[in-house]
């Protein structure tokens, strides 16, 4: 029981993660209509970045954001110079996004070496919280704490600003959103570099758990691709019940059939393309 | 010469070049490059009738490639004949393939482009997590090629020509395949899939159809390449493996026959050039994948011909102009 108890927590941990992760994934995929390939590239470059300001003696968390902040100048950068060029190229946009992967992937590979890197839990969260007699770590609950945050604020600019407004419209119909009046165009930049910003937060807050290692982002991005399927595409709600039930599968499937661990998370996707394909919370599109 | 004439007689010096080869092309590193060309030219092929003709982008065709390479290496592993342990292999791809297609044929564009890079990142867990099946990272080693009608296949020469006739074979599949009334109607569902379903046919089957000859080719290129090198790792499936496959597709330029051959030659060139020098194999793909999307998205075949064509336009025209300035002159 205890056991399970100690999984359940490290599973909501990964699925935290998973949503920081994915929110800025699908945000991008509702918006622009495309699966941004270099998601985990932002993951993985995130996290080094966070790793290199923590050897420059900065506090955890401001080495995070500062991290989030500078990855998401960069996915503004890339938005507006790269992938504008080929605006309603979509094909085109993907495969740019897979290209600049690579080269990211590579210069990774340069600077910090091929050799894994895992940086100490931040001090005062490195023990172990006791709750009815059962340890749980303390970071990983921090963790899911700082997840929840992220989501309420996610949600609390999407539902409840007008700029929320604004991407939501832009979700629905962007060239209807662009006869009103709204600058789609800048949605996308600030979109990308939201999602940008919040994929290497997540890099950096995830690298004390996972640890960092080249084809880090082929693994992330994945994940990120199936949370999407599995909820819908451009549903927040969606996507954060895709990260939970792919955070237990993970956490069990590593506890219970180990070589199997990385396969099974994608049944989940696999079920629903068979019997929901929009997703469990996506809208049909016509 | 008529365009005919002289496309004949092309086709018929490069058969000429291709067989030759192994004469004038010196050492067996080369002849092994233009092995490597070749059976990746049948992947490419392959991923061709999908991108090309059906326009339906996979990024998972590594996965078919390596399952082919994987049921063949483990069979053999095993003990089992070379000849059950192909037919097997060629078995189980095209069931491989047949629920790649079901799962990713629920959408077209972005979505099948999603999907099947998830299913190609399936293989590769399989290729590299199921340690008990697969040997995980280390592999699966094949000793000895097969050796066809008692023909060896060990040299490189020998493997050159066994490339070569499968090559071959994949070309004059390819070529039958654009010509004939199939071919025309799965075009048909890439330009215009609503007509095509009011007119009749079944868009569905004939995509399944497609995924299916697609798979077959790239099991067919996944054995060549698994009994090249004589081990498969998961390395074969990774999601580089499909966009590698992917970029000899656009890069010559999709749709095409000659297309994908060129863009197979470029690629494995490159590769072995690059590799020669430096280790930034990885960098180069991207720049390569950048530049190419950015500057010639119709691809080298058909944006050389386009560039070509300007050129001699805007010197033809230059030319004229020219000669109408000088007349008033004269």
């Amino acid at each position: 029981m205890g056991l399970w108890l100690t999984l359940a927590v490290n599973s909501i941990a990964i699925g935290g993660l998973l949503f920081l992760l994915s929110a800025g994934f699908s945000l991008i995929f509702g918006l622009m209509r495309i699966p941004n390939l270099m998601h985990g590239s932002f993951f993985m470059l995130g996290a080094y970045l966070g790793v290199a300001f923590l050897g420059k003696g900065l506090g955890f968390w401001l080495a995070a954001l500062l991290s989030a902040a500078t990855m998401g100048a960069l996915g503004a950068l890339i938005e507006r110079f790269l992938l504008r060029r080929l605006a309603g190229q979509e094909l085109a946009q993907v495969l740019l996004t897979l290209g600049l992967s690579f080269i990211i992937a590579d210069i990774c590979l340069m600077v910090w070496t091929g050799d894994p890197v895992q940086p100490a839990t931040p001090p005062h969260l490195a023990g172990a919280l006791r709750v009815a007699g059962l340890f749980f770590p303390l970071y990983r609950v921090a963790v899911i704490v700082v997840a929840v945050v992220v989501a309420v604020a996610l949600w609390l600019l999407i539902d409840w600003t007008r700029l929320g407004a604004m991407i939501r419209a832009g979700v629905d119909d962007a060239p209807i959103a662009r006869v009103v009046g709204i600058k789609v165009s800048q949605l996308f930049t600030l979109i990308f570099a939201l999602g940008a910003g919040l994929a290497a937060f997540a890099g950096v807050i995830g690298a004390p758990v996972l640890s960092i290692y080249p084809g880090l982002d082929a693994e992330m991005l994945p994940l990120a691709l199936i949370v999407v399927i599995l909820g819908g595409t451009g549903s927040l709600v969606g996507t954060l019940v895709g990260s939970f039930v792919i955070g237990f599968l993970y956490n069990f499937g590593q506890a219970k059939a180990p070589d199997l661990a990385y396969v099974i998370l994608f049944l989940p996707m696999v079920l629903v393309l068979v019997l929901r394909p929009q997703g469990l919370f996506g809208k049909v599109v016509p | 010469m008529n365009p005919i004439a002289l496309r004949r007689g092309a086709i018929g010096v490069a058969l000429l070049l291709l067989i030759t080869l192994p004469m004038w092309i010196g050492s067996a590193y080369y002849v092994n490059i233009a092995s490597q060309i070749l059976l990746f030219a049948v992947l490419a092929l392959a991923l061709n009738v999908l991108v090309g003709y059906g326009g339906l982008v996979s990024l998972g065709h590594a996965g078919l490639f390596a399952i082919a390479g994987y049921t063949a290496a483990l069979l053999l592993e095993a003990g089992h004949g070379h000849l059950v342990a192909d037919l097997a292999a060629i078995v189980v791809t095209l069931l491989a393939a047949a629920v790649f297609g079901v799962l990713s044929l629920r959408t077209t564009g972005i979505g099948f482009l999603m999907i099947t890079l998830a299913l190609g990142q399936i293989v590769w867990g399989v290729a590299y997590r199921w340690q008990s099946l697969t040997h995980g990272d280390n592999g699966v080693n094949v000793s000895g090629r097969p050796a066809p009608f008692g023909i060896s296949l060990s040299t490189a020469t020998s493997f050159y020509f066994a490339t070569l006739v499968v090559f071959l074979a994949a070309v004059a599949a390819m070529a039958l395949f654009v010509r004939s009334p199939f071919g025309a109607s799965l075009r048909g569902t890439r330009d215009q899939a609503r007509r095509m379903n009011a007119l009749g046919y079944n868009v569905w089957l004939i995509r399944f159809v497609a995924f299916l000859f697609s798979g077959f080719w790239s099991g067919v290129a996944g054995l060549l390449y698994m009994y090249y090198t004589q081990f498969v790792s998961p390395q074969v499936a990774a999601l580089q493996a499909s966009a590698e496959a992917l970029l000899m597709v656009i890069s010559g330029g999709s749709a095409t026959l000659l297309g994908p051959i060129v863009g197979a030659a470029i690629v494995v060139v490159m590769k072995n050039v690059v590799s020669a020098y430096i280790e930034r194999w990885n960098m180069v793909l991207g720049i390569i994948f950048v530049l190419i999307i950015t500057f010639m998205p119709e691809g080298l075949v058909p944006g050389s011909v386009r560039l070509a064509r300007l050129g001699w336009r805007n010197l033809r025209r230059r030319s004229g102009a020219a000669a109408r300035l000088e007349e008033p002159a004269s």
